[in-house]
């Protein structure tokens, strides 16, 4: 059933969903032993390729694996990691899971979301960073911790925010 | 990452090469005498004699339900089937919790070579890890550790020239707390909606595309090896009558000595916090400690003696859980940590059964309805009953254990509750109150 099967795929071309970026994801799943149980990895990989899952990436991948897009859509909607958005340059998380929340996390975000105008899972005008508020870095030893893109800061206090926020923006001028 | 001290009351076993060794060199971990156990267990014992061991050694599962990890492996054995799995189940999605994580990333070989003798003792040839894609640290050490495993013989075709032949696969999870539950895990493996199924059938007969599938976690498997090698009389002789061998437990959150530590089970919390973890920062006052993470309950001063096991923790109304430790001090609001976790759990509930589903959001509602002083007395006994309907009528142990953290607080920490709603005009939230109104309800 999960087996590729030869039905004609015609990607849409948007100028964002470049015909290159569909032949990577083609090939890695060519190269794939079996597609069977596979789908997660799959979308693991599209998101690393075009840094989201837009419906046109599910529905190329549901045709390709030959199954409903229902089924595609039902798994990227299910787990957190998966976004449908676009994403901003960098990735603000803020963990909000117990350790953090104890020391004082919530602050944290709500400065966050103040400072850039944005609520969670939001993309700044700019489209310089995307907000999200994560459960558990693993990291909880540095509470409250926030982590931009794959740097993570520890023991953050409000009156750092501007620093780091603004440090990532100086980076683009 | 973690610095541990010469405590006395420590004793690692799960944790005994994590921070000794390079997790990046399998040399490194055979010169400590890796793999020793594996060789003994596959070239000497039966399959059999290897359940048998890990029976007698009493070791029970160290992901929160405590059940007695060689009866699961003799129950798979039984199972008559083409093949068979074994999973390691590394998703680790209780926040506050990292014990998993250090394991992984400290000393990956652990885990492969208990999987390798785990699946030897099982029948199966085959073995999943179910990571969180969160922990890439973990999954890049793995990937480098079952690599070097598979060039050294060590995994694959043939193990130590015997008939024995095992692989194991990464697998990656994509952000669902549900997911560490068995048969959510397993469906997530089949590249599913992380949903958990109706038990029976177990996995134990029915798992991984219907093959008999045995799942344990990070830190069972890493106990697995020096029981092979030290013999099971020796982690016996640990821990409790019920609770053999060790638990490593993440201490976080108003304590001084944060981190990863592992003490022999029935260690007392007050021993785990005043003795190992130093007390509490800024000369404040205990208040409570949150085991078991959001499926857990909170254990308030007056049970600090109780020792650390499954049944004494389920007793008092928490439960062990993968081991996170939250500590917290006089200025937290139990009221507020109930709606924390809450909010939690009304988030990761997958939604396939109603009582979890829409009683956990309702829950939290009325939670909220509280913290903001709206509430009711009977609001108060609407969350009371709901907790009960829910912990009762859930499908898995999500939904199941859910309103523990409700429960529990409102048990010991009933004024806390009370002074929201009798004490209106109170000029701060946050914990530094004196309830007025100590009526004579009993939780």
């Amino acid at each position: 059933m999960t087996k590729p099967q030869a039905i004609d795929v015609n990607p849409s071309f948007k100028e964002n969903l470049p015909k290159e970026k569909f032949d990577e994801l083609d090939s890695f799943v060519n190269n794939l032993e079996t597609t069977r149980s596979a789908l997660i990895e799959i979308l693991h990989k599209a998101q690393k390729i075009f840094g989201y899952l837009p419906r046109d990436v599910q529905l190329h991948i549901a045709r390709k694996l030959g199954i409903p897009g229902a089924e595609v859509f039902g798994v990227v909607s299910f787990y957190s990691y998966f976004t449908t958005k676009p994403r901003g340059k960098h990735t603000i998380s803020v963990c909000t899971g117990t350790a953090c929340f104890v020391k004082g996390s919530d602050k944290i975000i709500e400065r966050v979301k103040e400072k850039l105008g944005i609520g969670s899972n939001e993309i700044t005008e700019d489209g310089l960073f995307t907000l999200k508020d994560v459960r558990c870095l693993g990291t909880c030893g540095m509470a409250p911790v926030m982590m931009i893109d794959d740097k993570v800061f520890g023991r953050v206090k409000e009156e750092d925010l501007d620093n780091i926020i603004n440090s990532y923006r100086n980076k683009e001028l | 990452m973690v610095e541990i001290s010469n405590n006395k009351k420590l004793l690692r076993i799960a944790l005994r090469n994590c921070g000794l060794l390079n997790p990046e060199d399998i040399f490194e971990y055979i010169a400590l005498g890796g793999y020793e156990s594996l060789g003994k267990a596959i070239t000497q014992m039966t399959q059999d004699q290897v359940i048998d061991e890990i029976k007698k050694s009493g070791l029970r599962g160290r992901g929160g339900g405590g059940f007695p990890t060689g009866l699961k492996w003799e129950l798979t054995k039984k199972q008559k089937s083409q093949e068979k799995f074994i999973i390691c189940n590394a998703d680790e999605g209780d926040p506050g919790a990292f014990m998993d994580r250090s394991i992984l990333e400290g000393d990956p070989h652990s885990v492969l070579e208990a999987m390798a003798i785990g699946g030897y003792a099982i029948g199966a040839r085959k073995g999943l890890i179910y990571i969180r894609a969160e922990y890439p640290l973990a999954i890049a050490r793995l990937s480098t550790a079952l690599q070097q495993a598979g060039e050294n013989g060590l995994l694959g075709e043939n193990i130590f020239g015997t008939d024995f032949s095992f692989d194991i696969y990464l697998k990656y999870g994509a952000g669902a707390f549900v997911c560490g539950e068995e048969t959510a895990l397993i469906n997530s493996c089949e590249g599913k909606r992380g949903e958990p199924n109706y038990k029976p059938p177990y996995p134990v007969e029915e798992g991984y595309w219907g093959y008999p599938t045995c799942v344990n976690n990070v830190e069972t498997f890493a106990n697995i090896a020096p029981i092979i090698t030290k013999g099971a009389q020796w982690f016996a002789s640990l821990g409790t009558e019920k609770c053999k061998g060790t638990k490593v437990f993440a201490l976080v959150g108003k304590i001084k000595n944060v981190g990863v530590i592992e003490v022999p089970m029935g260690t007392t919390l007050r021993e785990i916090i005043y003795d190992i973890g130093g007390g509490i920062p800024g000369g404040r006052k205990f208040k409570a400690v949150q085991t078991g993470g959001p499926s857990g309950g909170v254990i308030g001063e007056a049970n600090l003696d109780t020792p650390m096991d499954y049944d004494s923790l389920i007793s008092i109304g928490s439960m062990m859980g993968s081991g996170g430790m939250i500590i917290m001090d006089e200025t937290d609001n139990m009221v507020k940590i109930a709606k924390f976790y809450l909010e939690f759990t009304m988030d990761e509930s997958c939604g396939r059964c109603t009582p979890c589903r829409i009683g956990t959001k309702r829950l939290y509602e009325i939670l909220n309805k509280i913290t903001s002083r709206k509430g009711t007395m009977a609001d108060l006994d609407a969350l009371k009953q709901l907790a009960y309907m829910v912990k009762d009528g859930s499908l898995c142990g999500l939904g199941q254990t859910a309103p523990n953290p409700v429960i529990s607080t409102m048990k010991y920490f009933w004024d806390e509750y009370l002074a929201f709603i009798k004490d209106v005009d109170h000029p701060r939230g946050e914990g530094r109150y004196t309830a007025k109104n100590k009526i004579g309800i009993r939780s």
